[in-house]
């Protein structure tokens, strides 16, 4: 037999129909859905009198616009009052079961998904949400669809979709110290550009890679969308088996050892065939920081703000005039001369366990700077939280001048309260650094929970490898 | 879905590569729960000034492509951001056809679920229609998806391709749903042979705060 990839695999266990000339149908074996992206799905089954056909594996969350403040106090906002209405009315109904924001396991989709043992190695996975991708870090298939999408697996818990090609990106070496798993795939977007996976199912391997804890390898292939792959893969390992034995979803005792030995069975099968194969050297990798308005405007931290000239294509070259203009940056200028405004630890990106302990590390008996006027911590679930406060976290960032919030999407997409205002910087450890994201007019620069710490800190962006007082992670 | 088959219109500019989804609806538009009523509010934040009045800048206020239905766009148009309200708007705006080198995967499934056609043309081709849509005032363009050709008045001819399983559903504006619901029987049989089951071994969802 052709030896198959984990992606191939995956897709193959599968498919419900496959027919030549016509897309695949493949069964979706967990489906998430959130306030933001479902009511139109929900809306269009119900008008078509259709069914939800497994509530079973269905799971709902409300993330994008919930308050990081009193949730006990009334939501004033009249359009998110009504999503998340419309949620808790379309659960009911259809007897789905939903995390809403009082619930003590509410949390951003992508960050409760893996941490209550829903995403599984193997499971075909999809959300109403680019950021799907995220799930893959497990050894899932997983990857964002759109509200006609979410509407047809509703109805029939399958998917018509066209086989990916796939891509490995080996990262290869020694993970150098201050640089994380957010810095490995900001410099692969930059090597590769926001357009250089489309089409593709990125699979990330190498030593680097494996180093990797589960929070690590979730950063990675969450971010794998904005480098244009809908999603992104990690082998399950004794790593990913260590993290979900006891997750409230994961099977028990002698249960268990038989998913193991079958999520072991997943890794792609020696001498089986890439589209695209990328080595990099991770060794040789310095933590990255966003200097313009798409996620591949990337630099190390040691770089200048580039010099649009420098770009070859005009179009390319007119691209990163506008990103000067709306950053308002002028080329030549050191990275760590940017002062910011505003930070923003959170997002389902770095908004893990693991971030919060790299970030506190960093600014433990240090406060922000004077002219930082916000520094918010958001723990990316409520489980995340309750973790950080027992192990005293909430101290040390509300000790530094942080605020300390609630679980949700929070300032990575503003849909709450939490907004950048206009004209102003931040060191933001999000996923995207697009004109208007956090706020219109919002300027946004992408760093690893450690680099927006010490920036936290400082009032402008340092090389955490040599600003390091505490010693980095 | 409304079916495409032939489309003649007025052409617009959209001259800037890596257009995402966010610049197409603006986060603060996405609380709304209807399909419809998105195009008022596309390119938002480029399209008006903080005044909220047009911004005189901005291609698509410029008088000469009012009533435009075909976006002549960049390379890698859509990325970011799965959310529909995208091409709700773009099609709620009034148009039918968008023109690019090439599309970010998302987008473009949830374009084609929109009854909107999406060509892909090469960088070359692109970039000759820019030149063309900015020499001439009133240009535009028939996207004749049945023969899958791009022509224009002066007897430019550009064929394209296309998916032929889209192009039939979009032909047809074939109901997504209603044809994976035909595979009733294979979906019932794929259950039989591979029982998907998500177990809740530990109880969870206890409430922390209770709502106002």
């Amino acid at each position: 037999m052709t030896p198959q990839t984990l992606y191939e695999k995956i897709w193959n266990a599968h498919l419900v129909r496959d027919v030549a000339g016509q897309p695949s149908l493949i069964y979706i074996d967990r489906h998430l859905i959130h306030e933001g992206t479902s009511p139109q799905a929900f809306a269009g089954l119900k008008s078509a009198g259709r069914k939800v056909r497994r509530p079973d594996l269905t799971f709902a969350v409300m993330d994008h616009s919930v308050s990081t403040k009193n949730r006990e106090l009334p939501v004033l906002d009249a359009d998110a009052a009504g999503q998340f209405e419309a949620l808790a009315r379309n659960c009911k109904e259809t007897g789905v079961r939903l995390f809403d924001m009082h619930s003590r396991n509410q949390g951003i989709v992508h960050i409760i998904g893996p941490e209550l043992g829903i995403t599984q190695p193997g499971l075909t996975i999809v959300c109403g949400d680019s950021h799907t991708s995220t799930h893959g870090a497990l050894g899932a298939l997983a990857f964002g669809i759109g509200t006609s999408e979410i509407e047809h697996v509703l109805a029939t818990q399958c998917l018509s979709q066209a086989k990916s090609k796939t891509g490995i990106i080996r990262f290869n070496g020694k993970r150098p110290k201050g640089v994380t798993a957010k810095d490995f795939v900001l410099a692969l977007i930059g090597k590769i550009g926001i357009a250089g996976g489309t089409g593709h199912v990125f699979e990330y391997a190498g030593d680097a890679v494996r180093g990797l804890s589960m929070e690590g390898r979730m950063t990675m292939c969450n971010m794998t969308i904005e480098g244009g792959a809908r999603a992104g893969m990690v082998a399950p390992d004794e790593v990913t088996f260590r993290y979900l034995e006891g997750k409230p979803f994961v099977p028990r005792g002698k249960d268990f050892q038989v998913a193991v030995d079958h999520w072991k069975s997943l890794a792609a099968d020696p001498g089986a065939k890439y589209d695209m194969v990328l080595d990099i050297d991770a060794a040789a990798l310095a933590p990255q920081v966003t200097w313009g308005t798409n996620p591949g405007m990337v630099i190390d931290v040691t770089g200048r703000v580039p010099d649009p000239n420098s770009f070859a294509d005009p179009v390319d070259r007119k691209a990163a005039e506008r990103a000067l203009v709306y950053m308002d940056l002028k080329a030549g200028t050191p990275i760590t001369d940017i002062s910011i405004d505003r930070v923003f630890i959170g997002s389902c990106t770095n908004s893990r366990i693991e971030d919060l302990r790299a970030a506190a590390h960093v600014i433990a008996g240090k406060h922000v700077a004077r002219n930082v006027k916000q520094a918010l911590a958001v723990p990316g679930s409520r489980v995340v939280k309750a973790q950080a406060e027992k192990e005293g976290l909430d101290r040390v960032f509300l000790d530094a001048g942080f605020e300390w919030r609630d679980a949700g999407c929070s300032m990575c997409i503003g849909m709450n309260d939490d907004v950048l205002p206009s004209g102003e910087r931040s060191a933001s450890t999000s996923n995207r650094n697009f004109e208007g994201r956090q706020g219109k007019g919002s300027r946004t620069h992408l760093v690893s929970p450690a680099m927006a710490a010490a920036a936290a800190i400082e009032g402008h962006f340092v090389d955490i490898r040599k600003w390091d007082v505490n010693g980095a992670e | 879905m409304e079916p495409f088959i032939k489309h003649t219109g007025l052409v617009a500019p959209m001259d800037r590569v890596n257009v995402d989804t966010d610049q197409m609806v603006p986060k603060q538009f996405l609380k709304l729960q209807t399909r419809e009523g998105y195009g008022r509010v596309l390119f938002y934040d480029w399209r008006y000034l903080p005044s909220e009045q047009p911004n005189p800048e901005f291609p698509l206020n410029f008088p000469r492509y009012r009533g435009a239905s075909i976006l002549l766009a960049r390379a890698n148009f859509g990325c970011g951001s799965s959310r529909e309200h995208a091409p709700w708007a773009i099609h709620d705006y009034g148009f039918r056809v968008v023109i690019a080198p090439s599309y970010a995967d998302i987008f473009y499934n949830n374009s084609f679920k929109n009854g909107i056609l999406l060509v892909t043309l090469s960088d070359a081709q692109v970039d000759d229609l820019f030149e063309r849509l900015e020499r001439q005032e009133g240009y535009r363009l028939t996207a004749d998806l049945e023969k899958q050709i791009i022509t224009d008045e002066s007897g430019l001819k550009i064929p394209f391709e296309i998916d032929p399983f889209r192009k039939n559903s979009l032909l047809k504006g074939l109901d997504d749903i209603g044809l994976t619901l035909e595979h009733e029987t294979d979906i019932t049989a794929f259950e039989k042979s591979h029982p998907v089951t998500a177990v809740m071994y530990d109880p969870v969802d206890v409430k922390l705060s209770q709502p106002a």
